[in-house]
């Protein structure tokens, strides 16, 4: 009787919850249920001067999430528009803090900038998007994803409706940035894409997207102003953003097998924290939020399938044939002279040419000698002459 | 009481050829002027060829060879048979010869090309297969198939072909390629949702196509107090790698190095398994063991080129042995795993080559030949030789020390080939379109060059195809590929900062309109004064 046989294998199927059939969808599930194979993360801070240090905090912060959660420094673009950490300003060098009382450093000792200071141009950071990087560029100064690719974007700094002002003298507006995007999807250059902002009139930079698979979050609605989170009296700046301040805190608490999802994230710094409402858009995502985990964007975790299939190379007796010729005998390698140290040690002091005194002396002297001539006299000139 | 200049008659007139001459200068020189001087240069882009390239047909012919041994056809059959087909075997009478040097010699016979299939029929008597096997698919072009032709009757050539047919489309298929694969090399141009899911995990698994690939070997020893390695890498390279990469060459460039990582951990706490006296990775906890290590690997900074690493992890004396344990707890033959685009990692247990009481450290050597088993087969997932799913009644020979099979390189350059074309077609529309919609990016001449000589190559390709010239058609898509990408992610198509149209109102007004305004004005009034003479003028008359 089939059916009562289908309801047997079922029912044992619940209790144990393994049943030999089920294993092969069940892991086909878990490997297509995102179409991911590699991690990216842009993050970028677009404001100089001191007293914008807590937007490098920002920046810095979910950088640590990130590396912390598994991506790597090759594939995480950091772009910092000034230097907080050796801010002659900082009473504590080498350190920028997110917590007040300087609890939690998140300089840390492998911080690894790509773009540093005046190089976080708008110029730099569409190039870095769309790939139009002069050849001469460094691997570690470019994006290089592809077509299954997971990219975080996390830009901070001061906005307003429709732009984000870079290092105070130029703006990037939501129009630019949506056609970056579309550029990227041309080319496949992401899988999917998360871009969080954190300035004020945040949501207005992702009204303009309209490229598939995109996800925005932001931290403060048109009109609204992005608040920062505490002063440290002792550095005497705002450390942090309020909206990052809170994304932090809820990012300390996933680990890289963490199951938390999109939904959680939307409910990050709601208003009665953050002042300011924050905001997001899914509707150009092709999955359902509340199916997409976090470590699917901040963290990295791969997909992996056992070998099953081997060669089999061992053949006893064969010995293994040099293919391409005769190995080249080794040539005995040193290095180049970097200094030219006998130079130095063995230097003699160089003879100081002679020059002839320069404007300002000559002129000194030449008031001197006339200010000496009109009080005593130009008869005293003979003495001289 | 103000006093009103008055302009005597010729004064006015003067004034009056002045303001013309000077409106005269600024529309017919100066607004031209303005024009040229604040255009972008844009060099001219074939676009009539580029929009041909958005409704492209691509059609992929393979010429195949079909060789009827003695004893398949009857008499009859064979008297219809065009006389220049009649070939005579006279390697094959022997029944004892085996597969493997009954497909060597058939090699030997007709030269093939690349892309072409030889199937050769065989009688459907022939000892040669199996008794389940009806088809064999050996190390070059060549295939055998054992067929009952004979039975049907009274039939000519293109009868018995037609009888043929379905059994060779199934021979063509795993040999050439069938539709999953060219919707596997077309999936990101395609709506989500056409190709199935096997092909969805190889597209996911191989790299895309690309220019050159750079592959490094890792040897992680995180015991040096206890094991001292020696691994005879570069024999290894050149005896089991570099063939199959040599093989490639027409596919990729590829640069091989090695490294030995000292007190590389992975980044997961190994299991002791009581039972099997083992310590174990479970299959969960094997995606977390990339991360931690990829920070150590480096990688070559010199070209933006996809990374293959391939890792050999020899555990520590404390944690040894350790076995991969996949989803059912078994135990994994190969001790390896491999992750999709980026390369693959075996554990290599040494526990076996010494005692306890040995003194420490321990010089190893490491058999190479079965790591770079497991190695040149993740290789070969990487780089897009599919695990071939044998249909029924298949026998493929397995590749063995060449590393690749030459139909299975045939079916990649067909992939490619098509993966190459579509991905070029695709960024010289997207690029031609950008350059249409943004007004003002400069389009310089070499981008210009680029373009055309990429849509040239890509007609070249698609020619070839059509011709069945496999080899041809690799060469012409690779050129249009990297000559489309170096045009659209050329440095200099960054448009100039976007000007909406009230940003440029706000720059041009205060320039243009001081000068503008008198010159509207005096124009107005000589206007006016015109008519009203012409007014008077009639009135006069009248």
């Amino acid at each position: 009787m089939p059916n009562i046989i289908a309801v047997v294998c079922a029912s044992y199927g619940l209790a144990q919850s393994v049943c030999d059939g089920e294993d092969l969808p069940a892991r086909a599930e878990r490997f297509f249920r995102s179409d991911h194979t590699n991690n990216w993360a842009v993050l970028v801070c677009t404001s100089r001067f001191w007293f914008n240090y807590r937007h490098v905090a920002n920046t810095l912060s979910v950088y640590r999430s990130v590396k912390r959660l598994g991506i790597p420094d090759s594939h995480i673009v950091l772009m910092l528009a000034d230097d907080m950490a050796c801010n002659h300003r900082n009473p504590k060098p080498a350190t920028v803090f997110s917590h007040k009382n300087m609890e939690l450093n998140v300089y840390g000792d492998d911080v690894e900038v790509d773009y540093r200071g005046y190089e976080v141009t708008v110029e730099n950071f569409l190039r870095v998007l769309t790939g139009r990087l002069p050849p001469s560029t460094p691997r570690s100064k470019r994006l290089l994803s592809d077509d299954h690719s997971n990219i975080l974007i996390y830009l901070t700094g001061h906005g307003g409706n429709g732009f984000l002002k870079f290092q105070d003298s130029e703006e990037i507006s939501n129009v630019e940035l949506a056609d970056a995007f579309e550029q990227m999807w041309q080319k496949r250059r992401y899988n999917e894409l998360l871009f969080i902002i954190d300035t004020c009139q945040g949501a207005s930079m992702y009204e303009r997207f309209y490229s598939p698979n995109l996800m925005a979050l932001a931290s403060s609605q048109v009109g609204e102003d992005s608040l920062s989170h505490q002063p440290d009296l002792a550095i005497g700046v705002h450390l942090m953003d309020r909206y990052t301040f809170y994304l932090l805190e809820f990012l300390e608490d996933i680990h890289p097998a963490s199951q938390a999802n999109m939904n959680d994230l939307f409910k990050v710094c709601p208003k009665s924290q953050c002042v300011s409402t924050p905001g997001h858009r899914t509707d150009l995502f092709q999955r359902d939020p509340g199916s997409v985990l976090i470590t699917d964007f901040f963290g990295s975790v791969r997909k992996v399938e056992i070998t099953m299939e081997t060669i089999n190379l061992t053949v006893p007796g064969i010995p293994l044939e040099r293919f391409g010729g005769e190995p080249h005998t080794e040539t005995a390698l040193a290095y180049v002279d970097q200094l030219p140290v006998a130079q130095i040690i063995h230097q003699k002091p160089k003879q100081k040419d002679w020059h002839p005194p320069d404007g300002f002396i000559l002129g000194l002297w030449t008031l001197i000698l006339l200010v000496f001539f009109r009080t005593y006299g130009i008869k005293h000139l003979k003495h001289i002459f | 009481l103000s006093i009103r200049p008055v302009l005597s008659d010729p004064e006015k007139q003067r004034g009056r050829s002045a303001a013309v001459a000077i409106a005269a200068l600024v529309i017919a020189a100066g607004i031209p002027l303005w024009w040229k001087t604040t255009e972008t240069y844009r060099a001219w882009l074939p676009a009539a060829r580029i929009s041909e390239l958005e409704a492209l047909q691509l059609e992929l012919r393979v010429e195949v060879e079909v060789v009827f041994a003695r004893g398949t056809l009857s008499p009859e059959q064979q008297k219809k048979v065009p006389a220049s087909r009649i070939t005579y075997e006279s390697c094959c009478k022997s029944k004892s010869l085996c597969l493997v040097e009954a497909d060597h010699a058939l090699h030997t016979l007709t030269e093939t090309s690349c892309g072409s299939v030889v199937i050769y029929i065989i009688p459907e008597a022939s000892a040669l297969l199996p008794q389940d096997m009806r088809v064999y698919v050996g190390r070059s072009r060549t295939a055998l198939l054992r067929s009952q032709v004979a039975s049907v009757v009274g039939a000519g050539l293109p009868e018995v072909l037609a009888a043929l047919d379905p059994q060779m489309e199934q021979v063509l298929q795993t040999m050439s390629f069938n539709h999953q694969d060219v919707t596997a090399a077309l999936t990101d141009r395609l709506r989500p949702g056409l190709s199935t899911r096997d092909s969805l995990a190889d597209s996911m698994r191989a790299f895309k196509s690309s220019p050159g690939y750079e592959i490094t070997f890792s040897l992680l020893n995180p015991d040096p107090k206890h094991h001292q390695l020696h691994w005879d890498v570069e024999a290894a390279l050149d005896a089991y790698i570099y063939p199959l990469l040599h093989k490639m060459a027409p596919v990729a460039n590829f640069s091989v190095d090695s490294q030995i990582l000292y007190y590389a951990v992975l980044g997961v706490n190994p299991r002791y398994d009581a039972s099997a006296s083992a310590y174990t990775l479970s299959a969960d906890s094997l995606a977390h063991v990339i991360n931690p290590v990829e920070a150590r690997l480096g990688s070559n900074a010199a070209s933006s080129n996809p990374v293959l690493n391939f890792l050999l992890y020899v555990p520590d004396s404390l944690h040894s042995p350790l076995i991969i344990r996949n989803d059912q707890k078994q135990e994994v033959a190969s001790n390896a795993f491999h992750s999709p685009r980026w390369g693959g990692i075996m554990v290599y247990n040494v526990d076996g080559a010494y005692g306890n009481d040995t003194q420490f450290p321990v010089d190893i050597a490491i058999d190479m030949s079965r790591v770079m088993g497991v190695f040149l087969s993740q290789l070969r997932l990487m780089l897009g030789f599919q695990q071939t799913g044998a249909p029924p009644g298949f026998v493929l020979e397995a590749a063995g020390r060449e590393g690749v099979a030459e139909w299975e390189l045939d079916r990649l350059l067909w992939s490619r080939s098509v993966e190459n074309v579509a991905t070029a077609s695709a960024s010289i529309t997207s690029l031609a379109q950008l350059l249409d919609q943004i007004a003002n990016i400069v389009i310089n001449d070499n981008i210009a060059q680029q373009v055309a000589s990429a849509v040239t190559a890509l007609q070249a390709a698609v020619a070839e195809l059509e011709a069945g010239n496999l080899a041809l058609a690799l060469e012409h898509s690779r050129e249009a590929i990297s000559a489309s990408e170096r045009a659209f992610f050329d440095p200099s198509l960054l448009h100039l900062l976007y000007f909406p149209d009230d940003q440029k109102f706000a720059i041009y007004i205060p320039l243009f309109l001081p000068m503008c305004v008198p010159i509207l004005l005096s124009l107005l009034k000589i206007f006016r004064e015109v008519q009203q003479h012409r007014a008077e003028k009639r009135a006069k008359r009248d």
